[in-house]
């Protein structure tokens, strides 16, 4: 190995072992730790200068009383649960909205494709937390939305819309909306269109060509869409903290309010710790998918 | 030949509607008069002037713009780098820890990724401020700039540099006059999306932070945390304007770009 290599490899690699490994490594510790009013407010701590004794008193003194806590009171699990049933829902809801849109734009015209596919990552590069904001404005009591449905005579009294689940569904779809549409846009663009000309000529309406070829032709883009949504929608902070009410349970605003609220370091490690052991099954759903994808690429 | 149907134009029409209706209200709302949001009381650009009188918002903007600009240059060198270890430098000890990290950190809860950072500044003495939202905005934007520009590299016809080798360029050279040229589209997007990701942090930003630095996302949730402010409305239309021009730009450069790009590598493969 020559010194440039080592040096290519050696700072990415110390970089993200110093602040991405050990970070996360702090807080499986904590997660083991016990609450202590102290600065900071944890126990044990580490004191090498105690040597071997000092270190097998530490590791003595770690336990899962967190975790137990985590299973005893309500919150939590009520939490987590609700994370996944809104992230599912929601997910459910980007796939029915993005894929008509996904289909449009692969059935559009060649020269049209870029420019619509350029609307479709515009959002993306706007900040997150305006487009969340943009439906604070819309969704609220006196908001443009009841406004307008007032002035239609569809209702005659607001509808409470903001700081309900059914904000958080809205503000889900629409700041993920574009991760569902591109890689089922890519699927459903390369996709040959004499099979669904064959199809057809095998007597098959037009329909039932769809449900039969284009759908199972464009499953790898469904499902990679469907975890880019589902994945970060779990762990989503801003938007039930901006849109949803306060019952609405998320596991990222809980663990923001152990945090910053309760002054809890080691409950909300082992709240962070669960979150990753929740994600990994996902993740790893996910990461088989695209490797199968690219296997089959070629 | 593939037929656009009434269903497409009409599914594209409502979703494109639901992708920019709330933008576009959000930028008319700016321009109204009342500080009342929700009653128009007609055109007015007097919060404009109120946010740019706003000494807290013009600050939080320097910061994060300071943050954002350290953070991609810094993401960009490191990501770059780890993205040429990732595609061509075959095996070595601990490659596969090293790709999951590079990878994790795309997947990452935010909440976690910025609670983990708070804990080790914590634990090592460093005072929060703008170095360590500089060091965590790096450390996740890095891993998006691998991504981005490890799939250029890997479309990348090595024996180019090769030939630049044979020819009695250091590596340096080689990697400097043939390599950086062709990879720089994936470069510049690697440091243009390091860049925002950067701009647009709030949660991170939050856990890393110290009292004397607020960035403006930080300002910004907290300002509409009780409500909707025509103030905000103000400043998320310059922040709109920015990134429209920013992007429309960005992708017509990139195009010609590409264009010469191509033509470029043609001609010396023909030649060859």
């Amino acid at each position: 190995m020559n010194p440039r290599r080592i040096f290519l490899i050696a700072v990415p690699y110390l970089w993200l072992l110093a602040l991405f490994l050990v970070p996360f490594l702090i807080v499986l510790k904590i997660s083991l730790s016990d609450i202590a009013l102290a600065r900071p407010p944890y126990a044990p701590q580490l004191d090498l200068s105690a040597g071997w004794n000092g270190l097998r008193s530490f590791f003595a003194a770690l336990d899962l009383e967190n975790f137990v806590f985590l299973t005893t009171d309500d919150l939590y699990w009520k939490a987590y649960l609700s994370s996944l049933q809104i992230a599912a829902v929601s997910t459910v809801i980007t796939l029915l909205v993005g894929y008509p849109m996904a289909y449009g734009m692969a059935r559009a015209a060649a020269e049209w494709r870029p420019t619509l596919l350029m609307l479709v990552v515009l959002p993306f590069w706007t900040s997150f937390l305006i487009r969340v904001y943009a439906w604070m404005g819309i969704l609220s009591g006196e908001g443009v939305l009841n406004q307008f449905l007032l002035w239609t005579g569809l209702i005659s009294a607001p509808l409470t819309i903001l700081n309900t689940n059914l904000a958080v569904y809205i503000g889900i779809v629409y700041t993920y909306l574009p991760f569902m549409i591109l890689p089922i846009y890519a699927a459903l663009e390369k996709m040959d269109d004499s099979l669904l000309e064959a199809a057809e000529d095998l007597g098959c309406s037009r329909t039932t060509a769809f449900w039969l070829v284009t759908v199972p032709l464009s499953k790898a883009g469904i499902i990679a869409g469907c975890f880019l949504v589902f994945i970060p929608a779990i762990g989503e902070f801003v938007i039930p903290s901006l849109l949803g009410g306060s019952g609405t349970l998320m596991i990222g605003k809980v663990l923001w309010e152990e945090f910053f609220s309760n002054r809890d370091w080691p409950v909300a490690s082992a709240v962070a710790i669960i979150l990753l052991l929740i994600l990994i099954i996902p993740i790893v759903l996910f990461q088989r998918n695209e490797q199968k994808q690219r296997e089959a690429e070629g | 030949m593939r037929r656009f149907s009434w269903f497409n134009a009409t599914s594209l029409t409502l979703g494109f509607a639901f992708l920019y209706l709330p933008m576009i209200i959000l930028v008319l709302y700016s321009f109204n008069a009342s500080k009342l949001v929700t009653v128009w009381a007609g055109f007015s650009t007097r919060w404009y002037g109120e946010l740019l009188q706003n000494e807290e918002f013009l600050d939080a903007a320097w910061v994060t713009l300071q943050v954002a600009v350290f953070s991609s240059t810094l993401a960009t060198l490191l990501g770059t780098m780890a993205a040429s270890v990732l595609v061509r430098s075959g095996r070595f000890f601990g490659r596969t820890l090293f790709s999951g990290m590079i990878y994790a950190p795309l997947v990452m809860p935010e909440v976690i990724t910025g609670l983990s950072l708070l804990l080790l500044f914590i634990g090592i003495g460093l005072d929060r401020g703008v170095f360590t939202i500089v060091l965590a905005h790096t450390t996740f934007s890095m891993c998006y700039v691998s991504v981005v520009v490890s799939s250029r590299l890997s479309s990348f016809d090595r024996s180019l540099e090769e030939a630049a080798l044979d020819l009695g360029c250091s590596p340096f050279e080689a990697f400097r006059l043939v390599t950086l040229p062709i990879i720089a589209p994936a470069v510049i997007s690697g440091w243009l999306l390091a860049f925002t990701l950067s701009l647009d942090d709030l949660v991170i930003a939050s856990f890393t932070t110290g009292p004397s630095a607020t960035t403006l996302p930080i300002k910004i949730f907290s300002a509409v945390r009780l409500g909707v402010s025509p103030e905000i409305n103000a400043l998320s239309t310059i922040m709109i304007a920015i990134v429209t021009v920013g992007v429309i730009t960005a992708s017509l450069i990139t195009k010609r770009a590409a264009v010469a790009q191509q033509r470029d590598e043609q001609a010396a493969i023909r030649s060859v």
